[in-house]
C-alpha cells in the first residue's frame, strides 16, 4: 500500500509492498520524502520494477489496497514510451489530463517545459525515442498524479538522446514539486537527478537516506567499486577564459572544471567518482592533477580483497578515495589523519 | 431477360446480403467481447473455448445444420423457448437464419479480432490505465481503435462466410423463396432443374461480388498498415 501523509511540516510518502513468487519475494516497508526526487537502485532482476508496478496497483501484492490502477493517482513512466498511436501528440497528453478529477497542472508550462511546441500535431511514430519519451512524461505530469513512478526512462536511449533529454529531467527536479521515484541502475543518473536514495537488493530495501549522506556512506557493496562516489554541490565563481576552466568553491575549497559555469547560475552537482581520488601524505607540487584538495580521513574500509575505500572530510562534505589495501597499511592511513586528496577527475552533473 | 428471372435472382441476392449484414452486425457485437476475453485470460478453461470457437472450421456443415435443427425446432432448448415468446418457429425463418449463421461464421469473427487484441503491447493497456482510465474506458479509448484492422478483418470475413454458406442455411431454412431461399440454394436450385443460364448469372454476380469485397479488405488492410 502506498499512502502519502503529512506530519507537521514533513511529509512523506509511505511504500508499504509485499509479493511473493516462486523464486522472487518482494518485502518493502518504507518511507520516503515527498520533496525532491527518489532514485531507487539496485542490479537488475532486484525487484525495482516490481516494486513499482506494486505500486501502481499493476501487480497483485498482499497490501490489501484493492483501489484500481486507475484510481491510485499513481503515474508510471515506462522504460519505453507507451504512447496511443492512434492518437496524436496533443490528445496524447490531454488523456489523463481529461480522466482527471483535479488537474493542478498548467498543461502551457508542462508543453513550454518539455519542449513539445513542434510536437503536438504530430503523430507518435514519427517522434524519436527521446521525444516519445518527453510526450509521455508530459501526459504523466498533466494527469497531476500524487506520485510518479519512473521506470528507468533512459534506459531504451542511446547516449545521444540521453544526453538530449537529460536537461529536460533536470528541469523536473527544479521546477516541479510533485514526489518521484526514479529506477535506474545507472550510479551517474542518479547522482545527477536524485536527492534521496533508496538502495535494493533481493527485493528488500537495503538503505535508504539522503543521497550525499547515502553516497558517503562505506558499509554499501552496492555504491563500493565502480559505483563508489562522492557528489558535491559548488557554486561557480571564476571563469579562466586562457585555459577554459572554471573555478568553483565548494565547503571544502576550490575546484576547477574544464569548461565555461556562470558565477551567477545555480549551484553546480559534482560527482567525483572514488577511483578517481588519491590520497598523499604531503601537498603535492609536482603533479598534472589540478584539484589537490586537504582533508581529513574520515574511515577507512577495507574488504577481503586488493581495495580499500577511504572516507575524506572537506569542509561538510565527503569524498570517498579507492585506493589499495597496500596503500592505506605503507602510509598508515587511519581515522584522524591530515592529508592531500588528487582529485584525477571531477563530472559535472548538473 | 423478363421481369420474373430477374426478381428470381435479385431476391435471393438480396436476402443473402441482408441476411450476411445482420449476421455481421450480430457476430462483431458476440465476437468482441469473446475474443477480448480469449485475448486476455490466462484461465484453464481457455483452450476448451477455443477448440469450441474453432469447430465449426473443421465440422462439415451437414453436422452443425444437423444440431442446430434440433436446438432451433419447436421442440429443441432454444426454438421450443422461441416459439413461448414470440409464437412462431425459429427453424425455417429468418431469425433462424442468422442464428444458425452466427455459430456458423462465429470462429471468422473471432480470430481477426483475438489475433488484434493479443498483439496489442500489454505495457500500452497499462499506461492507459494509469492514466485514469478504468479498464472498460481503456478498451474503448485505446483497445478498440488500436485494433481497427481486427475489427475490419472479422467483419469482411464474417460477411463474406455467411454468404457462402450452402448447407447450414439449407437443414436449417429450408429453401422458402423470398424468405429463407438465399443466393447459393438459389443456384443449387437453378442447377438442379438445368436452368444453367441464370445458375451463371448468379455465380457470376456472387464471384465478382466476393473479388471485390476481399480486393477491398487488402487494399484497406495495405492503406492502414502504410499510415
Amino acid at each position: 500500500m502506498t499512502r502519502i501523509t503529512s506530519i507537521a511540516a514533513e511529509t512523506t510518502v509511505t511504500l508499504k509492498h509485499t509479493l511473493r513468487r516462486r523464486n522472487f519475494q518482494l518485502s518493502v516497508d518504507v518511507q520516503i520524502p515527498t520533496a525532491g526526487i527518489t532514485g531507487l537502485f539496485g542490479e537488475s532482476g532486484s525487484g525495482k520494477t516490481t516494486l513499482l508496478r506494486c505500486i501502481a496497483g499493476l501487480e497483485a501484492d498482499l497490501s490489501h489496497d484493492s483501489r484500481p490502477v486507475h484510481k491510485r493517482g499513481v503515474g508510471y513512466v515506462f522504460q519505453e514510451p507507451q504512447l496511443f498511436p492512434h492518437l496524436d501528440v496533443r490528445r496524447n497528453i490531454e488523456f489523463g489530463l481529461r480522466r482527471s478529477s483535479a488537474p493542478m497542472v498548467d498543461q502551457k508550462q508542462v508543453v513550454e517545459m518539455l519542449g513539445l511546441g513542434d510536437l503536438l500535431d504530430r503523430k507518435p511514430d514519427g517522434l524519436s525515442g527521446g521525444e516519445a519519451q518527453r510526450v509521455a512524461i508530459a501526459a504523466v505530469l498533466l494527469r497531476s498524479p500524487q506520485l510518479v513512478l519512473m521506470d528507468e526512462p533512459l534506459a531504451s536511449l542511446d547516449q545521444r538522446r540521453k544526453d538530449e533529454l537529460l536537461p529536460y529531467l533536470d528541469r523536473l527536479h527544479d521546477e516541479l514539486s510533485v514526489p518521484m521515484i526514479y529506477v535506474s541502475h545507472s550510479i551517474d543518473e542518479v547522482s545527477r537527478l536524485c536527492d534521496h536514495l533508496l538502495l535494493i537488493e533481493d527485493g528488500r530495501i537495503v538503505a535508504n537516506g539522503e543521497l550525499h549522506e547515502m553516497l558517503s556512506r562505506l558499509d554499501l557493496p552496492m555504491l563500493s567499486g565502480a559505483n563508489a562516489g562522492s557528489v558535491i554541490e559548488a557554486k561557480p565563481w571564476r571563469y579562466d577564459r586562457d585555459y577554459d576552466l572554471t573555478q568553483l568553491n565548494f565547503s571544502g575549497g576550490e575546484l576547477s572544471v574544464p569548461g565555461r559555469y556562470h558565477a551567477n547560475a545555480r549551484d553546480v552537482r559534482l560527482r567525483i567518482a572514488a577511483q578517481d581520488v588519491s590520497i598523499c601524505l604531503s601537498r603535492p607540487d609536482d603533479t598534472t592533477i589540478l584539484n589537490v584538495i586537504a582533508a581529513e580521513i574520515d574511515d577507512v574500509q577495507t574488504s577481503g580483497g586488493a581495495s580499500a575505500l577511504v572516507r575524506l572530510v572537506a569542509g561538510t562534505d565527503y569524498l570517498l578515495a579507492l585506493v589499495t589495501r597496500r596503500s592505506v597499511a605503507h602510509l598508515d592511513l587511519k581515522k584522524g589523519d591530515q592529508v592531500f586528496a588528487q582529485v584525477k577527475s571531477v563530472t559535472v552533473k548538473r | 431477360m423478363d421481369e420474373l428471372t430477374d426478381m428470381s435472382i435479385i431476391a435471393p441476392l438480396l436476402l443473402s446480403m441482408q441476411l450476411a449484414f445482420v449476421t455481421t452486425v450480430v457476430l462483431i457485437l458476440i465476437a468482441t467481447p469473446l475474443a477480448w476475453w480469449l485475448s486476455q485470460t490466462s484461465s484453464r478453461y481457455k483452450p476448451v473455448a477455443q477448440a469450441i470457437v474453432a469447430m465449426p472450421i473443421v465440422l462439415p456443415p451437414t453436422v452443425i445444420g444437423f444440431y442446430l435443427l434440433i436446438l432451433l425446432g419447436p421442440h429443441g432448448a432454444i426454438g421450443s423457448w422461441w416459439v413461448q415468446i414470440t409464437g412462431s418457429a425459429l427453424t425455417f425463418s429468418f431469425s433462424g437464419l442468422v442464428i444458425a449463421s452466427c455459430v456458423y461464421s462465429l470462429p471468422f469473427a473471432v480470430q481477426p479480432l483475438q489475433s488484434a487484441f493479443e498483439s496489442l503491447p500489454r505495457q500500452t493497456l497499462e499506461f492507459a490505465w494509469t492514466q485514469g482510465a478504468s479498464k472498460l474506458d481503456a478498451f474503448f479509448a485505446v483497445a478498440v481503435p488500436m485494433s481497427v484492422r481486427g475489427f475490419i478483418g472479422a467483419a469482411v470475413l464474417a460477411f463474406a462466410h455467411t454468404l457462402g454458406e450452402f448447407g447450414v442455411v439449407l437443414m436449417v431454412g429450408g429453401n422458402i423463396p423470398g424468405k429463407t431461399r438465399v443466393i447459393s440454394i438459389a443456384i443449387y436450385d437453378q442447377v438442379e432443374t438445368l436452368n444453367y443460364g441464370a445458375a451463371h448469372q448468379m455465380s457470376l454476380l456472387l464471384l465478382v461480388f466476393a473479388f471485390f469485397v476481399l480486393f477491398g479488405m487488402f487494399i484497406i488492410n495495405k492503406r492502414w498498415s502504410m499510415r
